[in-house]
């Protein structure tokens, strides 16, 4: 046992500081148990959200000295423990109290994406589709929706104003998983374009580099989906050549979504 | 009562794991208006964590599979205490709620002929357990979630308003449920973000909260599992079945401290992984019991030869059902010879070359790796058991999911009899898409025969839900929610555990009684805000009722089956099968106690079972009567 500073935003939507406590750490702990102690010791009515302390669900998202983890994944021995560790919210999002943010925004921009569309004449169960054609979109659904991609992403990190016309990474991923699975018969490269914000991606990858599921989230869906976008823009007649009577037209957004 | 919002629904659903997710999916799809409400974000609910698969017979991988066997199957994991109706609708549903699901962009791994990939899992005839690698909860609460955004899509055209039919109250938590004279009326709780009250006004209330392990201190469930909708179940005059069966999962994780519990799914052994003792053997030849005997393998060569060769060899004795591997390794660890951290081991690594486990097993490399610095495919795992699952639930009709107070309807973990007292792997996943689809429409066929007639909340009834709420606040002493937690925890692990006895139960019933009374004045410290002190103060309320019901029917039960094995009780007893533990609470709020009988099974499902492995479970009268049934049958 050995004890640590930690320095643990404190406040709501209006106004909050940096509040220093020092705490117990035991061995093979990661920041959340940390977090935990504190709630159990010396402040009850700490805000943290989190779920499964498995890396699984995505809740506990937060920035420690600065960078976007998960606490659950973050263990104390990775850290500098020489200095006081500090633990803040995700910048991008709005802070409800402490440590938990209001990532409504996420669920708006899922809202936004044509569901997928499957070709009506295949029945349930009859779907047949082989390993190697579902794998690139298996990887993009093992997200667990953190938003640590979203939060660190230069295009709304620091600016509310494009909030609006750019879904972030996690969203834009979205598209080229339903663009890319098998049985999807829609067409959504135009709106990725238009409306999802796509242009606005100038492929830095500070989205990949956060992923904890290790997702190459620009490799494997941004890039690839720019290049769908520019044969679709340039050429239409090449994509559709190949795909006649399965995407006729553009699948336009959902209204009032 | 300024600061209460109020809605009106059709149908509440409370929980969004897949039992809520698939009941307001059927509810909506049906054309009413539903609620969906969960104490967490949309998409993380519990059902998030589930690695290994879901059970379905498609057949996809041996053709020999079909409803009978996995009915059987299930059967048999539950030693022969499940409610068959619910067995069977589950065995013969669950093909059609897996394809449904691919309909709505599940992406399950495949096989070579292009259909869904089904794996190997403990107490499964046949490879049968459709997945994703090993996150497949992820992927089926990911695709509800999306289905309901489709939904969402869809009356956004019609309506003008996505949230026009079904919505989501996420972080938004029930703390109970109000009546009109018998009837369900309307369930209230809270907003966790701002801590305002809220009232659904609602005839139908379905119940998809999930299990309880957080009541006990080394567990692989996360904090939702307080048995929320056990207790509101039993506060609104509904009943819970067999809460002693609670299921210990044989591999969690136990070290470091601080994320033992955490689960190591069974896939690792259905797809090769060995259990061993200290002293480098293979320690689950030697607990192989004899009613599965004629099943598994008696050498390591046989047991070996399975997983290429299933027809010619028996099955590996680690893929017993889990109450066995449990206590298995549980005596390995008492008689000394367990690893440095107290459990066992569990090796993959001399199995099969590192790219396949990594690929077949992505997540639990990732999890030891960056949690107790471990490369399972360079060295074994350290296991051991942990609290994983509960079989005992909300007594309901297994056709509809009704529970005994009319509105209120149950599914998933929080419904008991399907898995009697021990469920196998992979049967949870399919168990909610097929019940949770049941409910939604149990509830809808509720809400037609009801008309225009629509129970009413009583005023007097919201003052008190809310005092209730308010109450840690309103305490000038008391203590602190987290200490009187941990203490729970251990007393139930210690004293109501894996391996159990009078004695300690009774010392258990007292020191909860003792709790109790602590926690009518537990306190909360600061604003309504988002404040988990506050929320797990009311939580500990529903986990000590839970807590209760599970020492009482264990107290009660004077056998060893599945979940429940007593130390002064060790065989299992043909009589005990017959009896359900059927608990409810009284007017003062005390647990009460009494034994109904369990279904006899329809004779043409009693038949698929040999004469032979029957003796091992039924008394002789019962006996009789399926011999009755088989010369009747010859004769026709
Ligand atoms: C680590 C792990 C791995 C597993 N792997 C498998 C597997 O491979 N195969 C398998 O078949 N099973 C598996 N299981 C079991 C299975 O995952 C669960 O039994 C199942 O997911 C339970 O689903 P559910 O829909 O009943 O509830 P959950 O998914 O737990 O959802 C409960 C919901 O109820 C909400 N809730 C609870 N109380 C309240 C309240 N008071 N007010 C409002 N909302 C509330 C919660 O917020 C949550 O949304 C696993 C379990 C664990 C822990
Ligand atoms: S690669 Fe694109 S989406 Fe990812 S962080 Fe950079 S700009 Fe944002
Ligand atoms: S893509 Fe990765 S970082 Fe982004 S939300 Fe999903 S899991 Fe998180
Ligand atoms: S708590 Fe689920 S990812 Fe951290």
């Amino acid at each position: 046992m050995s004890k640590a500073k930690f320095r643990v935003w404190r406040g709501d939507a209006g106004e909050g500081e940096l509040v220093d406590y020092t705490v117990e750490v035991n061995e093979g702990e990661v920041v959340l148990d940390v977090l935990h102690r504190l709630q159990a010791t010396q402040t009850p009515d700490l805000a943290v959200r989190w779920n499964c302390k498995a890396g699984k669900c995505g809740s506990c998202s937060m920035e420690i000295n600065g960078r976007p983890r998960l606490a659950c994944m973050t263990r104390m021995s990775t850290l500098d423990q020489s200095e006081p560790i500090a633990v803040t919210p995700l910048r991008t999002f709005p802070v409800i109290r402490d440590l938990v943010c209001d990532v409504s925004y996420n669920y708006v921009k899922a809202r936004q994406i044509p569901s997928f569309t499957p070709d009506p004449s295949v029945k349930p169960g009859e779907f047949r589709m082989q390993q190697e054609d579902v794998q690139r979109s298996q990887e993009f659904r093992r997200c667990i929706e953190c938003y640590l991609c979203q939060n660190v992403c230069h295009v709304i990190r620091d600016h509310e104003e494009n909030k609006e016309a750019f879904s972030g990474p996690r969203f834009l991923m979205r598209v080229a998983e339903l663009e890319m699975h098998p049985a999807d018969t829609a067409d959504r490269r135009l709106a990725a374009q238009e409306d999802y914000g796509l242009g606005y991606c100038n492929i830095t990858k500070c989205c990949t580099e956060v992923c904890p599921e290790h997702i190459k989230i620009t490799d494997n869906a941004l890039i690839p989906m720019k290049e769908r976008v520019a044969t679709r823009k340039y050429d239409p007649l090449v994509w559709l050549g190949s795909k006649i009577g399965r995407r006729p037209a553009d699948t336009p957004k959902v209204p009032n979504t | 009562m300024s600061d209460i919002q109020r809605h009106s629904y059709d149908v509440v659903v409370i929980g969004a794991g897949g039992a809520g997710l698939r009941a307001a999916i059927e509810a909506r799809q049906q054309g009413k208006r539903t609620a969906i409400i969960s104490k967490s974000l949309f998409g993380k609910a519990h059902t998030v964590m589930a690695e290994g698969g879901a059970a379905a017979s498609m057949g996809n991988a041996n053709p020999n599979d079909n409803w009978q066997v996995h009915f059987r199957d299930t059967i048999r994991g539950g030693k022969f205490m499940n409610n068959p109706r619910m067995a069977e609708l589950h065995a013969v549903e669950a093909p059609d709620r897996v394809y449904e699901l691919e309909a709505w962009g599940a992406l399950f791994d495949r096989t070579k002929d292009g259909k869904i990939s089904q794996r190997n899992f403990g107490g499964h005839e046949y490879p049968r357990l459709a997945h994703v690698g090993d996150r497949t909860g992820l992927e089926m609460i990911r695709t509800l979630q999306q289905r309901v955004v489709q939904l969402q899509q869809a009356d956004a055209e019609e309506h003008g308003d996505p949230e026009a039919m079904i919505k989501v109250f996420a972080e938004t938590t029930i703390t109970e449920l109000l009546k009109d004279g018998e009837k369900i009326a309307g369930a209230f709780g809270y907003i966790r973000e701002t801590g305002a009250f809220v009232l659904f006004e609602t005839p139908a209330v379905v119940l998809a909260t999930g299990g309880i392990g957080k009541s006990f201190k080394v567990t692989s469930n996360s904090w939702e599992y307080t048995g929320d909708g056990h207790a509101l179940a039993l506060r609104a005059g509904g009943t819970l079945l067999n809460m002693e069966f609670v299921q210990f999962h044989p591999t969690g994780m136990v070290w470091p401290p601080s994320v033992k519990g955490i689960l190591v799914t069974e896939s690792v052994r259905g797809d090769g992984g060995v259990l061993r003792n200290s002293e480098g053997k293979r320690f689950m030849f030697d607990y192989v019991p004899d009613v599965f005997r004629k099943q598994y393998a008696e050498t390591e060569e046989e047991a070996d030869g399975w997983y290429a060769d299933p027809e010619n060899n028996r099955r590996p004795p680690e893929l017993l059902p889990r109450d066995e591997v449990a206590r298995s390794i549980n005596s390995e660890v008492k008689a000394g010879r367990g690893s440095p951290a107290g459990g066992v081991f569990l090796d993959i690594s001399t199995r099969m070359p590192a790219e396949e486990i990594i690929r077949r097993l992505p997540s639990m490399h990732h999890q030891f790796k960056e949690l107790a610095d471990v490369d399972i495919t360079k060295e074994p795992m350290e296991v051991g058991p942990t609290c994983h699952y509960v079989m005992g639930g909300v007594e309901v009709d297994a056709d509809t999911g009704a529970a005994l107070v009319p509105g209120l309807f149950a599914a998933g973990e929080v419904a008991g009899g399907m898995h009697g007292s021990n469920r196998l792997g992979g049967n949870s996943l399919s168990d909610l898409l097929v019940f949770g689809r049941r409910a939604g429409l149990g509830a809808v066929e509720y809400l037609d025969s009801l008309g225009d007639a629509r129970p009413a909340v009583a005023d007097a009834d919201l003052e008190s839900a809310q005092a209730e709420a308010l109450a840690p606040f309103e305490r000038e002493t008391g203590e602190n929610p987290y200490a009187l937690h941990q203490e729970l925890q251990q007393t139930m692990n210690d004293l109501v555990g894996i391996i159990r006895k009078a004695s300690e139960m009774e010392q258990a019933l007292e020191a909860l009684a003792k709790l109790k009374e602590r926690v009518a004045s537990v306190t909360a410290e600061g604003g309504r805000a988002y404040n988990p002190g506050w929320h797990l103060a009311l939580d500990l309320r529903n986990m000590l009722i839970v807590s209760e019901c599970i020492a009482k029917a264990a107290l009660e039960r004077e056998e060893s089956r599945g979940g429940h094995t007593r130390d002064d009780y060790p065989e299992m007893s043909a009589e005990w099968r017959k009896v359900n533990l059927v608990l409810g609470m009284n007017d003062k709020g005390a647990v009460t106690l009494r034994r109904q009988d369990l279904d006899t099974m329809r004779g043409d499902l009693v038949t698929l079972f040999e004469d032979d492995e029957l003796k091992k479970y039924l008394t002789d009268e019962e006996q009789s009567a399926v011999q009755r049934i088989r010369e009747t049958e010859k004769g026709e």
